[in-house]
């Protein structure tokens, strides 16, 4: 298979003029172009009159220099950047309810936490409720760990992602 | 100065230069026709349907280059417009919708004739508003024109709550040419939004393209729509003479490359001509403009000029390797990218034995007279090219009919056809001559239909006869929906399902009863008797509706099945 088929994860960020109905236009683009969308997270910018959304798809090269084109063509939109992995930073927050009715269990529970530097934000007698952020592997692995205890409820953000900023060189490296 | 909503509708239409609308009134949008009222300066076409009105508008806009306008009230009115806003967007029409909603705080409960018509209509514009405050109406409608004309043109609709329309704002009049200095426009202009703009074309590519074109021993030109819009026809047919390069045109090119041109081909693709598929699969270079190859003109993309290099020139980004991969493409307005290939290619070519190729194939179909002594579609055809005038404007509906015109008429000049390409719109084609007619009272408008489509939306005659204008419908009665039949027959072992039209009316009488001529014609005398009485009759003002008895079994060649090679004719 060529570079221009091979499917795989997508991370665009886009930013839109914060008015009503932007967001239909935007994810009905995607589905009308045969897109299914993974994630996709909204929120202002420094300019409250401008919303930023993270979208995650997956497609192939051709089809998502097709997309991009067709995004630019919408008026709201003010630009649109596909995020290459290595250079940005893609992290979601996760809110996860899981039983843990004794202590033994809360203790081990939040020693998982601690590992993956999430904290308890609510706890009563038979629960706790943890906070994560992460990127989707991380927050995916954590969710796995968490099952054998019975989770409750679970709730992901999705991605928000941004560019690395640029390291400058200096002269004598 | 304080306006009412509806008069500042009415002064930014002013604004633009508008001085026609189709439309048709209804509770929500009825204090813009209040303000309509007191405007004589812009004349209101009432058509029978808001699908007529839709279809007006927009052969208004591609028989004139002026922005097409259209008026409907909300609910039913809006959603009748849906079909002419669609038919519109596929074929990159600049129309501007404006329906009314109801009242702000009914919004969202369902209320009479309430539809959420932004929402529908959002895969078919270019853009579209929905208006909650009389503040922001002046600066959205001048957004709309800009955004509808602007870049590759297309519909755009502004729907505006009720109350808006009677609210007051500070209105002031802005001329034109000050619009792109406010609101939203001026992002747009600044950072060359591809909805507004047209890309500075890329000199290295149209270089490199100027060298592929020189060395090209075999160039095949397509004409496509875009050559249409960007008014690009004399650039486009220099750069043909200057190849010496055999050009074939799409549906929506037709007019842009001149008919009578001795590099013309004809049509390319399921109806193509044998000369333009041929050499579309024979071809070293193929060089597209404002082409974005449709699966009606590719049919197989995998196959499709396989063997040649593949050149696109398109205003939208979007449509660049779409369809078709190129080999190399430039972004960018038609009109501007062929003068800089105009300077580059200096010397004239000669193709001479190319030519010989591919004029070897037929460019046009021999139609066969009939046995049974019913009158060819070729023959209607003659008669009406031969008779009326030349540079009439032909309107189409879609089917056979459609087909037959467009392989048969020599279009002068682009707008001279006006057809329903990318939607195929049947019963495009009343409402659309109707829109040419208002736009160009002088000219003489045709209307190429069949008896499907025509019976779709011949209500229109209503409007034709209210506004005496002289267009003459000539119906290609076959009694069927020919092209679904001819489908049929080819493929679905003549199982003619819902194909066939035994029925009326009687066009001939009916267009009588709207008050406008009809005739019934069985052969070609006649028809040319009643074409000659549509000429010496024309100060009467009224319209013509010619039912042209035609054999069921006709069909339209040559023909290469959907999906299938370019050259693989199953009917030639
Ligand atoms: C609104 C609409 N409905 C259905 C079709 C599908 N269709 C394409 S051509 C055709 C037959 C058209 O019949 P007619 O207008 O009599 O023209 P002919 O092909 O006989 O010349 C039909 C039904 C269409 N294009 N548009």
């Amino acid at each position: 298979m060529d570079e221009q088929n091979k499917i795989r994860r997508y991370t665009i960020v886009t930013s839109m003029d914060n008015e009503a109905g932007v967001l239909s236009q935007l994810a009905h683009l995607f589905s009308r172009r045969g897109h299914n969308i993974e994630t996709i997270a909204a929120g202002w910018t420094t300019d409250r009159k401008i919303m930023r959304f993270t979208i995650e798809i997956f497609t192939d090269e051709a089809k998502m220099k097709l997309l991009c084109d067709q995004l630019r063509k919408l008026v709201p939109i003010h630009y649109v950047e596909i995020l290459e992995p290595q250079k940005s930073i893609r992290r979601e927050l996760m809110l996860v309810r899981v039983n843990a009715a004794d202590r033994a269990t809360r203790n081990e529970i939040i020693q998982i936490a601690n590992i993956f530097r999430g904290s308890v934000v609510d706890i009563t007698h038979d629960s706790l409720t943890l906070q994560i952020v992460g990127d989707d592997q991380k927050n995916s692995a954590f969710e796995t760990l968490l099952r054998e205890y019975g989770i409750i409820e679970l709730a992901r953000t999705g991605i928000v992602a941004i560019e690395r900023g640029e390291l400058k060189k200096h002269d004598d490296d | 100065m304080k306006l009412n909503g509806s008069e500042i509708l009415i002064n930014c239409l002013l604004e633009q230069g508008v001085d026609t609308v189709f439309g048709y009134p209804g509770g929500a949008i009825l204090n813009v026709y209040d303000a309509l009222y007191k405007h004589a300066e812009i004349k209101h076409i009432l058509t029978a349907h808001e699908q007529g009105a839709s279809h007006a508008a927009d052969g208004y806009a591609r028989s004139t280059g002026k922005v097409g306008v259209c008026f409907a009230t909300s609910g039913p009115g809006a959603t009748n417009l849906l079909t002419g806003i669609a038919t519109a967007y596929m074929d990159s029409s600049p129309v501007v919708f404006i329906t009314c909603n109801v009242t702000g705080n009914l919004i969202g409960r369902d209320a009479f004739q309430e539809v959420d018509i932004t929402g529908c209509t959002l895969p078919v514009t270019k853009c579209n508003y929905m208006v909650r405050d009389v503040d922001k109406l002046a600066e959205t409608v001048r957004e709309a024109f800009i955004v509808a004309t602007s870049g590759r043109p297309g519909p755009v609709l502004v729907d505006i709550q009720k109350q808006v329309t009677s609210n007051e704002a500070e209105y002031e009049f802005v001329p034109k040419e000050k619009h792109f200095e406010q609101g939203r426009i001026v992002r747009l202009k600044s950072t060359h939004h591809p909805s507004i703009s047209s890309p500075e074309p890329d000199l290295n590519a149209i270089d490199a393209i100027a060298e592929i074109l020189m060395k090209s021993e075999k160039p095949l030109l397509i004409c496509g729509g875009g050559v249409v819009r960007s008014g690009a026809a004399d650039e486009f047919t220099e750069l043909a003479e200057k190849l010496d390069a055999p050009t074939a045109i799409t549906v929506m090119g037709g007019g842009a490359f001149n008919g009578h041109n001795n590099l013309k081909t004809g049509m390319i693709g399921m109806h193509g001509s044998q000369a333009s598929n041929m050499a579309c699969d024979s071809c070293d270079v193929l060089f597209a403009v404002g082409c974005r190859f449709s699966d009606r003109v590719t049919l197989n993309p995998n196959t499709f000029a396989s063997q040649a290099k593949i050149i696109q020139i398109d205003i939208d980004a979007s449509e660049i390797d779409k369809n078709i991969k190129t080999d190399i493409h430039v972004v960018g307005d038609a009109k501007k990218i062929l003068r800089l290939l105009l300077e580059r290619i200096t010397e004239k070519q000669d193709h001479t034995d190319w030519k010989n190729y591919v004029f070897s194939f037929k460019v046009e179909t021999v139609y066969k007279k009939l046995e049974n002594g019913k009158m060819t579609p070729a023959e209607i055809l003659s008669a009406v090219a031969e008779i009326l005038p030349d540079r009439t404007i032909v309107t189409t509906d879609v089917g056979q009919h459609q087909m037959w015109a467009i392989q048969h008429f020599k279009f002068d000049y682009p707008g001279q056809l006006i057809t329903s390409g990318g939607f195929g719109t049947m019963g495009f084609g009343l409402g659309a001559a109707i829109g040419a007619q208002v736009g160009n009272p002088e000219g003489t408008v045709l209307h190429v239909t069949g008896d499907g489509s025509f019976r779709m939306n011949c209500n229109e005659l209503a409007t034709e006869e209210y506004y005496k204008l002289p267009i003459i419908t000539i119906i290609f009665n076959n009694s069927c929906l020919g092209m679904v039949r001819q489908w049929q027959h080819l493929i679905y072992d003549e199982h003619y399902s819902q194909t066939t039209l035994d029925r009326g009316p009687d066009f001939a009488k009916l267009a009588e009863a709207y008050g406008v001529h009809g005739r019934r014609v069985t052969n070609v005398e006649q028809l040319r008797e009643i074409l000659h009485e549509t000429i010496e009759k024309r100060s009467d003002g009224k319209g013509w509706v010619i039912d042209c008895q035609i054999d069921i079994d006709e069909m339209v060649k040559p023909m290469v099945g959907g999906g299938s090679h370019i050259a693989d004719f199953m009917l030639i």
